[in-house]
């Protein structure tokens, strides 16, 4: 038995809620036990520490100092999401490496009667304890339907593997472990060496162009090269690269129809469990039609799409696409 | 204090022109000295502008003559640079030359301090310290041993051709081990050499040849050195031949056996793995010896017991299978290592995708590419084997100059990366870009090729390349490698589409330096290459006696610098050769067998291998011919039954006596 404790993040309980559905399905056959942690907070995701430092840091090491409470037989926190794996990882590394901001938290973590040690809890993301704890071996033992015929495209995202502060990963740039625990399924994963480009991150909100191309690149790799789905470990690249294909499709005038599921919803039909219990279907861009290909039959109703926002005020022109921007420019 | 008999103690106080001077009151320290430690036996203190000058040496000697001195302390700079000096005065004017001691009060004062008052008072403690060590020193005599005129050399490649040819030449005896089939190194790999274009077989065949060839060389190749006891002037060494299965007496290297063998394998050393090679096998039509070796791993008759063509249709029945390894004791008095360089893996720089992507390729293979011996005749080709490239990138620093690698220069690859540029040019036509991060092109004749290279046409692009990758963009970047890059120069991001790219790979010290360092008894730096004695002053000597290092085994070089090292190491063993016998520095430790436990902790400490276990009496020995007096062990020994001379017990404690007596005293400023 693993026994580890959890930082889910804001996104597992909204966005990303079939990443928490299908975590939850695969941890009995893993042997895997997690423990939340009580009343954790946000831990800023990406925009926090570019405004100010020592309140964001703050913020992250409240979560950390509340992990120390529940430490019973293990110091290893899990954080599913990447942007979460890297603010609580970055939070430890920086406070053991300086002093003066280990001091202002903690000053700040005292107000609300906490505190925190540096290095006390060892930070680690989902896909590592899955590889490295529980094992390649363990996992394929479990496998009752190899996702023999499905071809998935393995994006690591650009959080997970860089800064590798304790030297986790394989490799910065094109690490294996999601193309190894998707072999372990059966599933044919294709070369994909897009996997640790970003996904635009929170550029949707303030550079709509600038992620859209980003998307593209991503979604136009894994498309040329055969991907039936992409296959993610962070609630961010699923929300981007889903959420808005149809956007970005609109935008550059393409038609790309690219799913995009958690690696856990991928180890859940491995290990024979129901599409309705992993969350499947719950995504904008239908994995229906991907999933056919290894004979699943996902049950939930296709999604309408994302919704239009009410038009309020007055009309305006449409955005221009790419190529007649071009086109303008060139005038 | 000392109750032994009253020494006369002479101080002399150097300004170094302003270097001491001018930090230090160095008229103050020697009055001081004079009337101060008159008690400890000094009956002279004197101040001098440059004590190491000739003027300077006299002063010294005329005052132990005349007043008799038996001690002296020269408060000057380290013992490193002038210890020898005033031990030679000493000696010139009668005096034990291991009654003089330097107090560093250059290194460990003026250079360090700025408060002149204060690094007069540290400058004062540090010469009471000298003179109450001093006191304790005994007079030593130098060690003398004689010296084997025969040379061992590792590594046949350029540097070690160059070597054994030197010392061969002026009449001595060489034994050049080489642990692949063929002498030649990486030089017999390459197709051209920079500046000058000229066929690198061209020029170094003739020297494998005579070496090959030479009645003072004895050859040993597919040979590795297994084992190194003894000291300068008598190693003894074990080579281990490695069984070639076949009888170089019958064999006239004739080649039929590789022409008939009808196992191929991939060829990783001498082809860099572009090309094939037989399981027995010439590595390259020039080799020096000319016989095959076998590879026992891949021959079919060794994993499945039938086949023996290469035995059917050899002409002298040359071909042996029983053939073992065997063992050779050699006596040499001198060795010189010239192990050379491994290749960085560029698999590493997995944004570069070698390995993954097939028209990435590293510098090496590119070689055997553009080389008419090579696997494809010189034609210059993707990795299909058929299509010529229409562009070609190629990227410099491939894991040199990169924290996350190695930090230092590789030093060879921009001048390779022209070359290269060149050949694809002269060759193909093809459009070829530079990525560089500073060109570095100093030495004789270097910078003009690089002019040559860019009136040529090839672009040079300034920046770390970020990634090689073939996910196309857009339509014109379709099929191709794209290199991604910041154009430092023009200050914007770039993609570049080119068919092919070739990584200049840096140098790596061999994969077992570290091992083979130790085998000799010789230190690698923090990067992994054989530490030289002085990175100046004595580039091909170490801090062992009678082993000298010489080409890449020392750092990264090119070939004319590998050569000037060869000769180098060469003409320093010639020296020792010539003095027949070798003056040892007296300065070693030695073991009281009567307090050592034999709990051997000092056996594995020591760096040069001279402390050697007694199983007879349970003792710990220690081999002074060999012990560098370092005074490792004598720090480590738990029982304290090890002792140096020249760092007795007793020298230390009047030495920190010394140093304290001066706190007891109120600070006069």
């Amino acid at each position: 038995m693993n026994k580890y404790l959890l930082y889910p993040g804001c996104s597992m309980e909204s966005s990303a809620k079939a990443y928490m559905q299908s975590l939850n399905a695969i941890l009995e056959p893993l042997d895997v036990q997690l423990e939340e942690i009580e009343d954790w907070n946000c831990c800023g995701a990406t925009e926090y520490l570019g405004i100010n430092l020592v309140p964001a840091y703050s913020l992250i090491a409240r979560n950390l100092a509340l992990a120390t409470k529940q430490m019973n037989g293990t110091r290893t926190v899990v954080a599913p999401c990447s942007a979460c794996y890297l603010n609580l990882a970055k939070a430890d590394y920086y406070m053991r490496e300086r002093p003066a901001l280990d001091v202002k938290v903690n000053e700040a973590l005292a107000a609300g009667g906490l505190q925190y040690k540096p290095g006390t809890l060892d930070v680690r993301h989902l896909i590592d304890v899955l590889v490295y704890d529980v094992g390649l071996d363990a996992i394929k033992e479990k496998v009752s339907r190899p996702l023999t015929g499905l071809k998935v495209a393995p994006y690591m995202g650009c959080m997970l593997p860089r800064p590798d502060y304790k030297h986790r990963w394989s490799d910065h740039e094109h690490p294996t472990e999601l193309n190894d625990l998707l072999l372990a399924l059966g599933a044919e994963v294709i070369d994909y060496p897009l996997t640790t480009s970003c996904c635009g991150g929170h550029m949707t909100q303030i550079g709509p162009e600038t992620a859209f191309e980003l998307i593209r690149r991503l979604v136009a790799g894994a498309d040329e090269r055969g991907a039936h789905l992409m296959a993610t470990v962070c609630p961010m690249c699923q929300l981007n690269l889903d959420a808005y294909q149809g956007e970005m499709n609109g935008f550059f005038g393409t038609e790309y129809h690219m799913p995009v599921l958690f690696f856990t919803q991928l180890m859940g039909l491995a290990f024979g469990k129901d599409p309705d219990e992993l969350g499947i279907g719950l995504e904008l861009v239908s994995s229906r039609g991907a999933l056919a290909n290894i004979g699943v039959k996902v049950t939930q109703p296709e999604s309408a799409g994302p919704r239009r926002k009410k038009e309020e005020g007055l009309p305006m022109p449409p955005r221009l696409n790419k190529r007649q921007a071009e086109k303008e420019a060139v005038r | 204090m000392s109750e032994k008999k009253q020494e006369r103690v002479g101080v002399y106080v150097c300004h170094c022109g302003t270097n001491i001077a001018g930090t230090v009151d160095v008229v103050g320290l020697a009055r001081w000295a004079g009337e101060k430690l008159k008690h400890l036996g000094v009956v002279v203190a004197r101040e001098y502008k440059f004590m190491c000058s000739s003027l300077g040496q006299e002063l010294i000697e005329k005052d132990i003559k005349e007043l008799g001195l038996t001690r002296v302390v020269v408060a000057a700079c380290s013992p490193h640079l002038h210890e020898k000096t005033f031990r030679t005065a000493a000696k010139n004017a009668g005096l034990n030359p291991y009654l003089v001691e330097l107090a560093s009060i250059r290194e460990q004062v003026s250079w360090v301090h700025t408060d002149k008052a204060v690094a007069t008072e540290k400058a004062k403690a540090v010469v009471a310290g000298a003179v109450s060590r001093v006191i304790e020193n005994v007079p030593l005599e130098e060690i003398k041993v004689p010296i084997n005129p025969d040379t061992l050399i590792v590594g046949g490649g350029i540097a070690g051709i160059q070597s054994a040819l030197e010392i061969a030449n002026a009449g001595f005896h060489v034994y050049l081990v080489e642990r692949e089939p063929s002498i030649g190194g990486h030089m017999a790999q390459f197709d051209k050499t920079f500046p000058t274009l000229d066929c690198s077989a061209c020029i170094l065949t003739p020297r494998m040849v005579e070496a090959g060839t030479h009645p003072n060389i004895t050859l040993m190749t597919w040979s590795e050195v297994v084992n190194v006891s003894g000291y300068v002037g008598s190693f003894h060494v074990t080579v281990k031949k490695k069984a070639r299965f076949v009888n170089e007496e019958l064999c006239t290297g004739c080649a039929i056996c590789q022409e008939k063998c009808p196992k191929k394998v991939i060829d990783d050393v001498f082809e860099a793995g572009l090309g094939y090679r037989k399981a027995i096998y010439i590595p390259f039509a020039q080799a020096v010896p000319k016989f095959p070796v076998m590879d026992k791993e891949n021959c079919t008759y060794f994993i499945k017991g039938t086949c023996k063509a290469c035995e059917k249709f050899c002409p002298t029945g040359a071909i042996d299978f029983n053939q073992q390894d065997q063992y050779v004791d050699l006596d040499v008095g001198n060795i010189i290592l010239a192990t050379g360089y491994d290749l960085f893996d560029a698999r590493r720089v997995s944004n570069y995708g070698y390995g993954r992507l097939p028209n990435v390729f590293t510098n090496l293979e590119f070689e055997r590419l553009s080389n008419a011996a090579g696997p494809t005749s010189g034609n210059i080709v993707l990795r299909d084997g058929k299509t010529t490239p229409k562009s070609v990138g190629i990227i410099h620093c491939v894991g040199s100059r990169d924290k996350n690698f190695n930090n230092y220069c590789s030093v060879i690859c921009c001048m390779q990366g022209l070359k290269f540029a060149h050949l694809v040019h002269e060759r193909t036509g093809a459009t070829v870009y530079n990525f560089y991060i500073d060109m570095r092109t100093a030495y004789k004749a270097y910078d003009e090729f690089y002019q040559r290279v860019l009136e040529e046409g090839t672009l040079f692009v300034r920046g770390k390349v970020a990634e090689v990758t073939d996910v196309a963009r857009s339509e014109h970047e379709k099929g191709k490698l794209i290199i991604q890059v910041e154009d430092t120069l023009a200050g914007k991001q770039r993609r570049i589409p080119v068919d092919m790219v070739i990584l200049s790979s840096g140098l790596q010290p061999r994969h077992d330096a570290k091992a083979v360092g130790k085998q000799f008894g010789i230190s690698c730096s923090t990067d992994g290459w054989f530490t030289e004695k002085h990175p100046k002053l004595d580039p091909v000597a170490t801090m062992t006696e009678g082993i000298y290092i010489a080409g890449c085994a020392q750092g990264p070089k090119d070939i004319p610098s590998s050569v000037a090292q060869g000769a180098a190491a060469s003409a320093r063993v010639l020296d020792k050769i010539l003095q027949k016998e070798v003056a040892l520095e007296p300065i070693k430790a030695s073991v009281d067998h009567d307090k050592c436990s034999g709990c051997r902790i000092c056996n594995g400490l020591c760096p040069f291998n001279a402390i050697a276990f007694i199983e007879d009496d349970q003792v710990s020995d220690i081999n002074p011919a060999l012990c560098q007096g370092c005074g490792t062990c004598v720090a480590a020994c738990p029982a304290g039954a090890i002792s140096g001379t020249g760092f007795s017990d007793e020298q230390i404690m009047a030495q920190i006596d010394g140093l304290l007596f001066l706190n007891l005293l109120p600070v006069e400023a």
